[in-house]
């Protein structure tokens, strides 16, 4: 199996969409204090899974796919898709990506391979079969690649899924981020693998594919680990579950309240519900982001005046995207009747 | 013209498409087991696939190759499987392309047979099209005749949405013309089995069968009735339907599924709120009894529609 490292060049890349989605999801968390109202229903972010989502999709190539889940945030801003149009689909607005008619959860970019994204837990699984069915047909080495967390490995649509897609050799790598929290529910207490101490990866085996676990905040390791498996796909070996272990440094979401009630987010369940707070800020002590920052600073692939003007540029970037969104038109009444139907 | 049963004309229907769009898969339950099986033979297992048992991922896998530019036709045997994964169906199928902004197409069929009254107990033999017509974004296809069996499927496989194909178990057999060559029935049509004065019929699937038999016997008394197919419930060809009351001033709905929140309910519900001025009568709905189908025969019997039920509902109304 042949996977390119990413060289200097790549690594910068790398760093670089990191920084963008954290950006990207603390711009979000803000809104909520310096646009009140402006974001609506649920949303839920990225910040902690960076790594991992940059990692994971630094081997896609034009015609590949990938599909993922109401945690969208991080994909589409790594393929390319305008952040001023996803803040604005964030919010609400006629310049959404979506036309605002998906909001946080629906993020879709298909000009760029983001083809869609289920806010119901797992079934957006066998979407990515589906679609690596169709990449298989037309043959030209095209992957999917399909984003899910642990919680919807406890789904049939994953289980049903992962059979049919090694069944038929589809070209598809399953990633799933465990961030270790079903909502509020621990791995331990839902999943009879983790509850025996064993990795999630191992459910690979019930449907004769690799499983691999990965440390989902080292981008390296994780681009190593899913560029192997679409490498894999690629080449006629079919499908792969990777388990990327990450820490979710938010809340599952901002808080749940009826109109009128502003919108916030809480502190991470870790502390608000298991009062475990050393594991938290542990967690935020390893936070990928500043971490592999320092690494490119320290092994000289960037200076420190780069790394601090690519983050300044960033930081102009995100805030230019809230500029746009705030300042974008509701939609007018008639285009919410008007793509039901093709 | 040939004379085919229905179920090989619902067969034909996918042929056609199959020979014309290489996008056009068609896969499912203990189905393409063998290099023999007929749609095997002809476009081979790229496009032509069986599955688990595994209706979520078989409905799922179809949106997702729908959304990579395929045309899937997914055979589910009975609708009631089509409950198992009922949020790909109703809740995913047909949500992509409106929450993406209208940038991705879901062109699938979901075929399955329903109503299979021949003493398949309480869990085969539902009539559940009422289920499916009102969620935005799905259409419901409900041939009642062979020739339509084909066109309606073709245009079904052609048709850039998500289609729910139901045909009727009791129709598998029954024998009818069906074109030769490339055929389509467009959706939203209904159209007029019998033409009638007296009063209006509305019937879809096996029931248009059972309300064309009303009507004979009605006749014989002197009772001219009318009787509809809307062959497909979305869209609904409510036009077809209100100009026949126009004339008839009288309707009466045959349903086979239970009766509250039924197709009929839905139909009634437009009639009263825009033909209410042509009706000199109550609006009528016979339908399935509310209650689980039995498995023993009179019982069953007993609680679907049949001529019996229809002609007299037409006789009370008309106070003949």
């Amino acid at each position: 199996m042949s996977t390119k490292a990413p060289d200097a060049e790549r690594q910068i890349w790398m760093l670089s969409q990191m920084l963008r989605i954290r950006e990207f999801e603390t711009r979000v968390k803000q809104t909520f204090t310096e646009h009140p109202g402006a974001i609506r229903g649920h949303t839920h972010l990225a910040d902690g899974a960076e790594a991992s989502i940059v990692g994971s999709l630094a081997h896609f190539r034009t015609g590949d796919a990938a599909l993922a889940t109401y945690r969208c945030h991080g994909y589409p801003l790594v393929l390319g898709s305008d952040p001023k149009a996803l803040m604005a689909e964030i919010y609400g607005r006629a310049d959404g990506i979506c036309k605002g008619l998906g909001g946080s959860m629906h993020l879709t970019d298909v000009k760029r391979g983001f083809l869609g994204t289920s806010g119901i837990v797992g079934a957006g699984i066998p979407h990515a079969a589906g679609a690596a069915w169709a990449a298989q047909i037309k043959k030209k080495q095209e992957v999917v690649l399909s984003f899910f967390g642990d919680g919807a490995s406890k789904q049939g649509a994953f289980h049903e899924t992962l059979n049919i897609a090694s069944l038929w050799k589809l070209p598809v790598v399953f990633v799933m981020e465990n961030n270790g929290y079903n909502v509020v529910t621990t791995s331990a207490q839902e999943d009879a693998n983790a509850a025996a101490g064993r990795p999630l990866a191992v459910k690979a085996q019930s449907y004769e594919m690799p499983g691999i676990t990965v440390d989902g905040t080292d981008p390296l390791a994780v681009a190593q680990v899913v560029g192997e498996a679409i490498e894999r796909a690629r080449t006629g070996g079919g499908p792969t579950l990777v388990e990327s272990k990450v820490y979710r440094l938010s809340a599952h979401g901002n808080i749940i309240a009826p109109p009128g009630v502003p919108l916030h987010y809480p502190e991470h369940e870790a502390i608000t519900v298991f009062g475990r707070r050393e594991e938290y800020e542990a967690a935020l002590r390893g936070d990928p982001v500043p971490r592999f920052r320092g690494l490119l600073v320290q092994n000289g692939t960037l200076t420190p005046a780069k790394a601090e003007a690519l983050a300044g540029q960033i930081a102009d970037e995100m805030a230019a995207a809230v500029s746009f969104a705030i300042k974008s038109p509701f939609p007018k009444n008639e285009s919410a009747l008007e793509y039901n139907y093709a | 013209m040939a004379n085919l049963p229905f179920i090989a004309a619902v067969d034909e229907g996918i042929h056609q498409e199959m020979k014309r769009d290489p996008r056009v898969l068609y896969f499912g339950q203990n189905l393409a087991t063998t290099e023999n099986h007929a749609f095997v033979a002809a476009y081979g297992h790229d496009r032509v696939r069986v599955t688990p048992i595994s209706e979520t991922a078989e409905i799922g896998i179809a949106i997702g190759a729908a959304m990579a530019g395929m045309r899937p036709v997914v055979e589910l045997y009975m609708a009631e499987f089509m409950l198992v994964a009922m949020d790909q169906v109703v809740n995913e199928a047909n949500r992509f392309r409106y929450m993406s902004g209208g940038q991705v197409k879901v062109p699938l069929v979901l075929k399955a047979g329903f109503g299979f009254t021949a003493g398949w107990a309480g869990q085969h033999t539902g009539s559940l099209s009422s289920l499916f017509m009102g969620v935005p974004g799905l259409k419901v296809v409900v041939p009642s005749t062979a020739a339509d069996a084909k066109g309606l499927m073709a245009t079904a496989i052609r048709d850039d949405n998500p289609v729910v194909f139901l045909h009727h178990y009791l129709l598998t057999l029954e024998h009818g013309e069906v074109p030769d060559g490339e055929h389509v029935v467009p959706f939203g049509k209904a159209v007029v089995r019998r033409a009638g004065g007296d009063v209006t019929i509305v019937a879809t699937g096996w029931m248009v069968h059972r309300a064309l038999a009303a009507a004979e016997q009605l006749a014989s008394q002197g009772i001219s009735a009318e009787v509809i197919d809307p062959r497909t419930l979305a869209p609904l060809d409510l036009e077809t339907i209100f100009s026949s009351i126009e004339k008839t001033g009288h309707v009466v709905l045959v349903d086979q599924g239970t009766r509250h929140a039924s197709v009929s309910a839905i139909i009634a519900s437009e009639i009263a709120e825009h033909r209410f001025s042509s009706l000199k009568g109550p609006i009528i709905q016979v339908t399935a009894r509310d209650t689980t189908v039995p498995y023993s025969e009179p019982l069953e019997a007993y609680v679907i529609p049949d001529e019996q039920r229809i002609s007299s509902a037409v006789i009370k109304l008309l106070k003949r």
